[in-house]
């Protein structure tokens, strides 16, 4: 296993060095024009505009050129100028990252909880209503168009009834508390601001559980059939041989057991929930990674989308290593071997 | 033995005419067909018979282990409480408490992800919460170097796969005994290890049942385990005793062709292994018993009565027996094909 | 436990030998074969199926259907649900329920080009890779690696985005995303049917190496595709109508469900006018994941 991790670690910069190779092409064979973006339409037409421009992006080497270029940049965190906000894209996604990574935090807690909660019920209850019910929850959630539960949820529970604040992570003239985590939930505690702290979760609340609800999902599916097949081992009747209350079969021996498989998918879990974040930032007007990302494909900002691509392969890579290494040490039989 | 008592103490265990069944997609199957055992304090009792002859599936039953969706009828008594239709509340204060029980394949019946030390600690404190869980350590501590674990300071916090076969086995019975049971239920507690380390186990059981007194149960499907340490055996077949009596009567004075079938198949010290008969064919599913008696297909002695007519257990000789011919059976073979059983 | 109970015959058959059809019977034929597989499928699996078969035939037929232009103007705009209009009308007054019906239109083929073309294309590379081995299966295997270390839907924009919006590129670009997905199971499949007997008797007796890998052991190996394509038919759907909804798959006034939905959003008070298509994606995904796990048990692979 430790011989596993440390071939994963040298596979990481090699891994690397091919995703940034893909992002590069993808970005040279592009047929949607970025000078269409840079320029105004009325200015086309004037040769000196075009080239200066040209030359301004370095639209104007050639191909091996560009890579080098492009390469030698990335290595020392260079992402290139975004076109639309003609700021350094690192600078950008760095100053959304908080927001985004508020976002999925709470996503993950509330999908794990619910979906490890729900597994549980389920494997308790099989062949229930109870079961049948909390699959069915669960099935909902990783079915649903999050950019329609999102639209949908927010009229509902924002509109109608009020009970949460909505688009965005503020209202529209709160200052922000001060930037310590970059959070604003974690920030406002810290600075002790008891309203600030709400409003900022009346914000957060929806969109968590909208994204979070994809993620139940899949967590309760596999919780419920690890926890189907922990329970049917002979450890479980020597648990209750042992006079163990049926909480503490499932809960300590049954669950013990079931969570080191499910810790496997978190990797997994992570792809789903930037899918989601993208999606779920756009309906709540969040002012993360995920609506950069969209509105720089829709503006055809090519060094904004190839820069956030970048940094979200780099976090999924990041994932999975972190779910092996995880795996490799929650399981006492693996921690010897190898 | 029994006799010269003048007083006899109520009994440890008495069970009468268990029942136990499966469900499966065309009903239930009965895994168990009216058991009757008894046994006293401190007493050893031997329940013999090939996988799926329900030996297993009959303590589990009066411990309520048996798999959801079973059913099970007839009366266990515990000195003198009824445990069938006990609730799950109370069941969970005699299971671990009062019983122990030892399985059969120590390595899966330990939970892989905690140490050793966590699930005998784990033992202790179900039932006295006032332990710690460092008190739990240290008694845990204490039970493995009682069941001659060397080095048990270290072994406590090992993990299950950390342990030989043997070791596992010992950590298991430390762990049965770990609240100074009354009963000891060991389901086939030698099956997975070599034949060294099975006499160890088996001097073990011994010495712990003399020295606190415990009532042994040894499941097994092999006479020579019970032989020497049993006093008395239930031979069991297709869910019901087919013989019953004091382990020297069963040895010498068997009235079943069954019970004589297992001890050719018993392998004894001076053998040289050609003797060796096993009992031909299999024994049956209990989703599709034969009518009658359920050893008539595979018996050497069957007529036709014995496809038709379920025999009761009754007195026959010196043990009971449920063989329509127990009174005349022939004579064994060679007599002397029983002399050096290891008593 | 195990050993407590003699398990269930009947549970070991399974289903089996309606595959391996026995040679001293009368083979049966392909259709009864289908039929007797059909009636082993759970009744959530039966409904997923319908549910399927329901917008695949709409896609094909919805222009006879009498429904009113998905295109036109249907009446007053921004109509509550009503007799005249079931899911109302939109900011042009365009019949909601004829554009979601019509939006099958878009999906369903596009659900289907794409399944079908990261089932080729990763089919194949896998099974060469598999059966070559070498330096192929070296450069195709880290090729699927590189593809799956990107988070699916930005590289699907990322590629998109390059190609320029339309849903033809979209397309492409969740090829991109799914092939490798489907290079690594007949991959793995390939690598374990080689070994058997059958294969290396026919190597023996002369089979060239093409023919060996298409006649005798691609055939084997497509059953865990075809649970996983069932599934994926859904998560297409799903992530053509994402990026549709962000602007990089179908335009505006085209009926797609992501695109309606994007409308929608920016009417947000008229709640009706994207409630139509996101049932109906999720109608589409839903009944895939039924469907896919009804045939995962029936045909009982080894996933899970």
């Amino acid at each position: 296993m430790l011989r596993y991790l440390l071939r994963r670690m040298v596979a990481m910069p090699l891994l690397l060095l091919g995703i940034a190779s893909v992002v590069f092409l993808l970005s040279q064979v592009t047929k949607g024009d970025p000078l269409s973006a840079l320029i105004p339409e009325r200015m086309m037409s004037n040769e000196q505009v075009v080239a200066t421009v040209k030359a301004q992006w370095g639209l104007d080497r050639s191909l091996p050129e560009r890579y080098l270029i492009y390469m030698g940049r990335l290595v020392q965190g260079d992402l290139g100028t975004s076109f639309s906000t003609r700021r350094p894209v690192s600078t950008d996604i760095a100053g959304r990252l908080p927001a985004t990574l508020e976002l999925v935090i709470a996503a993950m807690i509330f999908g794990c909880t619910s979906g490890i909660g729900l597994g549980i019920i389920a494997a308790r209850f099989k062949n229930t209503f109870a079961d049948s019910a909390a699959r069915i929850f669960a099935l909902i959630g990783s079915s649903l168009p999050v950019f329609w539960s999102g639209l949908i949820l927010l009229f509902i529970f924002s509109v109608k009834l009020g009970w949460v604040s909505g688009p965005g992570r503020l209202d529209a003239r709160t200052e922000p508390p001060p930037g310590i985590t970059g959070l604003f939930t974690v920030d406002s505690l810290l600075a002790g601001n008891m309203p600030l702290f709400l409003e900022a979760l009346g914000h957060l609340i929806l969109p968590a559980f909208v994204l979070g609800w994809s993620v139940t999902g899949i967590v309760t599916r596999l919780i419920r059939s690890s926890l189907l097949e922990a329970l049917n081992m002979d450890y479980i009747r020597t648990a209750r041989a042992k006079g163990a209350p049926e909480s503490v079969v499932i809960l300590h021996h049954a669950l013990r057991n079931a969570l080191i498989p499910s810790l496997t998918i978190l990797g997994f879990t992570f792809a789903y929930l930037i899918t989601g974040a993208v999606l779920t930032e756009t309906i709540f007007s969040w002012p993360g990674i995920g609506s950069y990302a969209v509105s720089a494909a829709r503006s055809l900002d090519y060094p904004a989308i190839v820069g956030v691509t970048l940094v979200g392969a780099m976090a999924f890579l990041l994932a999975n290593l972190v779910t092996d290494v995880t795996y490799a040490f929650a399981n006492p039989r693996v921690k010897l071997e190898g | 033995m029994q006799h010269d008592m003048h007083l006899a103490p109520p009994p440890l265990l008495e069970i009468a005419g268990l029942r136990a069944s499966f469900r499966g997609p065309n009903g239930y199957a009965e895994a168990v067909r009216g058991v009757d055992l008894t046994l006293q304090p401190g007493k050893v009792l031997g329940i013999v018979g090939e996988s799926g002859s329900g030996k297993s599936v009959t303590m589990m039953a009066l411990l309520q282990l048996l798999p959801g969706g079973s059913k099970v009828t007839g009366s266990a008594k515990f000195r003198g409480r009824e445990l069938v239709g006990m609730a799950a509340d109370e069941m969970r204060h005699i299971r671990g408490k009062q019983i122990g029980v030892i399985f059969q394949d120590p390595l899966s019946a330990f939970n892989p992800v905690l140490t050793i030390g966590d699930q005998i600690a784990e033992a202790i404190r179900l039932h006295d919460r006032t332990v710690s869980k460092r008190e739990g350590l240290e008694r845990a501590e204490h039970l493995l170097d009682s069941v001659a674990i060397p080095q048990p300071k270290r072994r406590v916090s090992q993990y299950p796969y950390e342990f030989s076969g043997g070791m596992r086995q010992r950590a298991m019975i430390a762990m049965a005994i770990a609240n100074s049971p009354d009963l000891l239920i060991a389901d086939e507690p030698t099956t997975a290890l070599d034949v060294t380390v099975q006499a160890q186990i088996l001097d073990l059981l011994q010495r712990l049942r003399e020295e606190l007194g415990i009532g042994l149960v040894l499941i097994t499907h092999d006479l020579g385990v019970v032989a020497g340490s049993a006093d008395e055996i239930a031979v069991m077949y297709g869910g019901r005793i087919v013989e019953r009596g004091a382990v020297e009567d069963v040895f010498y004075r068997t009235r079943h062709p069954y019970t004589r079938g297992l001890l050719r198949a018993m392998p004894r010290v001076e053998d040289d292994g050609e003797d060796l008969t096993p009992i031909e064919g299999t024994p049956p599913s209990i989703w599709a018993r034969p009518g009658g008696c359920a050893f008539h297909p595979r018996c050497v002695n069957a007529q036709q009565i014995c496809a038709e007519v379920d025999p009761e257990l009754r007195p026959a000789l010196a043990t009971a027996s449920a063989c329509h011919f127990a009174a005349s059976l022939p004579p064994l073979a060679a007599p002397s094909e029983l002399v050096g059983a290891p008593l | 436990m195990a050993d407590l109970i003699d398990r269930e015959p009947a549970a070991t058959i399974l289903v089996r030998p309606v595959f391996a059809a026995p040679e001293q019977h009368r083979r049966p034929s392909r259709g009864t074969v289908a039929w007797r597989l059909l009636r082993k499928l759970p009744p959530t699996a039966l409904i997923g199926g319908v549910v399927i078969l329901f917008w695949i035939i709409c896609a094909a037929t919805v222009q006879f259907w009498g429904l009113p232009d998905p295109l036109a103007l249907a009446g007053k705009r921004l109509q509550e649900p009503s007799a005249a209009h079931w899911l109302g009308t939109d900011a042009l007054a365009r019949d909601v329920l004829s554009r979601t019906l019509y939006g099958a239109r878009f999906s369903v083929p596009i659900a289907i080009a794409v399944v079908a073309a990261a089932v080729a294309i990763g089919s194949l590379l896998g099974a060469i890779a598999g059966y070559v081995g070498g330096w192929i299966d070296g450069l195709v295997m880290r090729a699927v690696d590189v593809t799956v270390s990107f988070p699916p839907i930005l590289l699907a924009m990322t590629v998109s985005a390059a190609l320029g919006p339309g849903l033809v590129n979209a397309s492409i670009a969740m090829v991109i995303v799914w092939w490798p997905i489907y290079a690594r199971l007949m991959r793995a499949q390939v690598l374990e049917v080689r070994e058997r007997e059958h294969v290396e008797a026919a190597v023996a007796g002369g089979a060239g190496s093409f023919r060996v890998l298409t006649k005798h052991i691609m055939p084997l190996c497509w059953t865990p595709t075809l649970v996983n394509a069932t599934m994926d038919f859904g998560a297409v759907v799903l992530l053509a109508a994402s990026l549709s909804f962000i602007g990089l798959g179908a335009t505006p006034p085209s009926p797609e469900w992501g695109s309606m939905i994007s409308e929608g959003a920016s009417k947000f008070y008229n709640w009706w006018i994207a409630f139509g298509p996101g049932m109906a994606i999720l109608s589409v995904v839903l009944a895939c994941s039924f469907l896919g796990d009804g045939l995962r048990d029936l045909l009982d692979t080894k996933e899970r």
